[in-house]
């Protein structure tokens, strides 16, 4: 197969540099006087040399054969992959945030700090919550800060019995990993026949040995759980906490709220629900809000406003500990505020109606022609499956969702959640026009036609991307990453 | 689809074969098929104790990772180690070249909770877990 694009090291060419120093103004010296031998490199690194121009022109091509949501069409589900507002970007670039230094003085950094301040205020407001700390890097490093802090109020209380957590069986994987690392033992909750947790499997369950209960709701079948109340009341009422996973939390802005809901912590992705790039445009980040009766545990350092100044707490006897160097991703903090200041309340609303209804039209378009294993109103995304459509013809949700890379659109997840067979989860997020949905329905709906009159067209796709059906199973088994000189 | 007669079955899809006495244990041809292409098992060492319906390991396949539960309580006394090289063993030879794991039973009596091979088969053509 001719890759599209040879990889940097083949195009290097000796000598070729992508700089030019000016001429040397003070005595030179030997590296062997500066540092110490066993610090010095035996052999050069094989570093690619390649000059300015061909070194641009590699990574802008190889940018345009990716695909993101300032391309196309991305429902990826539970990813939440909602258009980021440039304005977001704007805020993040304004030198006082882009280029402060971490071991600024604190008297030097308050509007950083004010920052910090305000949005650990807006995040908890919508939360429903007292506290938040926004140092955590990402989603599930957030879980893993609220399990230890939940770890860490049963320790206070010297209630040392709780080795387990309790997690729905369709749950986002993090879950449990989360549990697991913290130490924990995960128990498998069942689904019920509405899409919510089975709550005779909960009684069942929850007893003293039980540290809490993590839930996703909506879940990630995009089912709102009807039973929040009774969950709630059983879990606390034998002393386990409950954790909410804010992945989803695309679908409640506004309108309804974890801590009203009963939840004693939860984690926010505000590279999901407020705006801010997934991967490639900046990392993620995943602030944790607890009730007030787990403030003492959050991590170090704590954002405070005392004596009309902004400071930083490491003062917290009863914390976790540090989640992370410094303070966490701050320039995403910079872009989850300009994302909240700029909707509003009312437009954080209104964001979560319109993905709301944009999933809901999206399954009304595409339900006859795909099954739909929990058939009810949805929340911001949904669940379905070909299952008849592979049962007549042979072709899969993978088939399916390769391609949706030939009409321009970048499949739903896959196969997730486990417990509907041959998953396709379809989130569209608020932004979409209805010419979208419309292109987005139309496609699916002409790839189950396509199932039936030319299997073998679906199965062999994608047909018109720069690179066809991947071997997945081979690069699997046989990891190969690394570029090795050609002898 | 597959279901040796010689075999016993579990709800979660794996088979048991006693062979002098010991258990070998792999997942039928019903687990791969739905599991996929497998790209990596990951078994527990030689010596460790298992317990009937606990898990001992994870397959993971181009769609999912799965666990993978023991149908008997005892010792690990076999791992099969072509699996790190060769883990598509598990789907070209289920009951064969893909076994996982042999144990040393401590109750072999709990051979009698596990299903033959016509009620196996009954399960998944009806839809099964």
């Amino acid at each position: 197969m001719r890759r599209p694009e040879p990889l940097i090291f083949e195009i290097s060419k000796p000598g070729r540099k992508a700089y030019s120093l000016p001429a040397l103004d003070v005595p030179a010296k030997s590296i062997d006087e500066l540092l110490p031998q066993g610090e010095l490199r035996k052999q050069p690194a094989e570093l690619p040399e390649v000059s300015e121009v061909d070194l641009v022109r590699h990574f802008t091509r190889l940018s345009q054969l990716n695909h993101g949501v300032d391309i196309g069409f991305y429902p990826l589900g539970s990813c939440t992959m909602k258009y980021n507002p440039k304005i977001n970007e704007y805020a993040a670039n304004l030198p006082g945030f882009n280029r402060i230094h971490p071991y600024v003085p604190e008297d030097l950094a308050q509007g950083a700090l004010q920052l910090m301040y305000e949005l650990q205020y807006y995040l908890a407001e919508i939360a429903g919550m007292d506290h938040v700390s926004l140092q955590p890097a990402a989603g599930a490093h957030g879980e893993l800060a609220g399990i230890l802090i939940i770890r860490a109020y049963h320790r206070s209380r010297n209630d040392l019995k709780r080795t387990k957590i309790l997690i729905p069986d369709s749950a986002h994987g993090t879950n449990p990993a989360s549990a697991a690392l913290a130490g924990y033992t995960v128990v498998e909750l069942p689904t019920d026949e509405r899409g919510g947790v089975d709550v005779e499997a909960l009684e069942a369950a929850m007893d003293e040995t039980v540290a809490g209960l993590m839930l996703t709701n909506p879940n990630t079948l995009g089912l709102f759980d009807e039973n929040i109340q009774r969950i709630e009341k059983i879990v606390h009422d034998r002393g386990g906490l409950l954790y909410y996973d804010g992945a989803n939390a695309n679908a409640i802005l506004g309108i309804s709220r974890p801590g009203d809901m009963g939840f004693d912590v939860l984690h926010f992705n505000l590279h999901k629900t407020f705006g801010t790039p997934h991967g490639g445009g900046g990392p993620g980040s995943g602030p944790v809000a607890v009730k007030d009766f787990l403030e003492p545990f959050l991590p170090v350092p704590t954002v405070v406003y005392e004596d009309g100044k902004y400071r930083l707490n490491y003062d917290r006897p009863h914390t976790i500990g540090q989640m992370k160097s410094f303070y966490g991703n701050f320039l995403v903090m910079v872009k989850a505020y300009a994302y909240i200041r700029s909707l509003g309340p009312d437009g954080l609303r209104q964001a979560s109606r319109d993905a709301v209804l944009n999933a809901n039209y999206l399954l009304s378009r595409v339900r006859d022609y795909y099954d739909v294993p929990y058939d009810r109103y949805c929340k911001h995304e949904f669940v379905v499956a070909p299952l008849k459509i592979k049962k007549e013809t042979g072709v899969r949700t993978l088939d399916i969702s390769k391609r949706l890379l030939d009409y321009g659109v970048h499949p739903p997840t896959n196969y997730f959640p486990l417990i509907v067979d041959e998953a396709l989860m379809i989130e569209p997020t608020e932004t979409e026009s209805k010419e979208t949905l419309d292109y987005f329905a139309d496609a699916l709906i002409a790839i189950a036609k396509e199932a039936y009159e030319d299997p073998d067209k679906v199965k062999s796709a994608p047909h018109t991307t720069v690179v066809g059906r991947l071997d997945e199973a081979g690069a699997a088994r046989n990891l190969n990453i690394r570029w090795r000189k050609p002898e | 689809m597959n279901y040796p007669e010689d075999l016993k079955y579990t709800k979660e899809h794996e088979w048991v074969k006693v062979e002098n006495g010991k258990a070998r244990v792999g997942i039928t041809a019903y687990a791969q098929d739905q599991l996929g292409d497998v790209v990596f098992v990951e078994l527990p060492e030689v010596g460790t104790e298992v317990k009937a319906g606990a898990m001992f390991g994870t397959v993971e396949s181009v769609k999912a990772v799965s666990d993978v539960y023991a149908p008997v309580s005892g010792t690990i006394v076999e791992v099969n180690e072509a699996l790190n090289d060769a883990p598509e063993l598990v789907n070209e030879e289920p009951y064969e070249g893909g076994w996982m794991i042999v144990i040393e039973m401590s109750d072999p009596a709990e051979l009698d909770n596990l299903m033959d091979s016509a009620d196996y088969q009954k399960m998944v053509e009806e839809g099964g877990e």
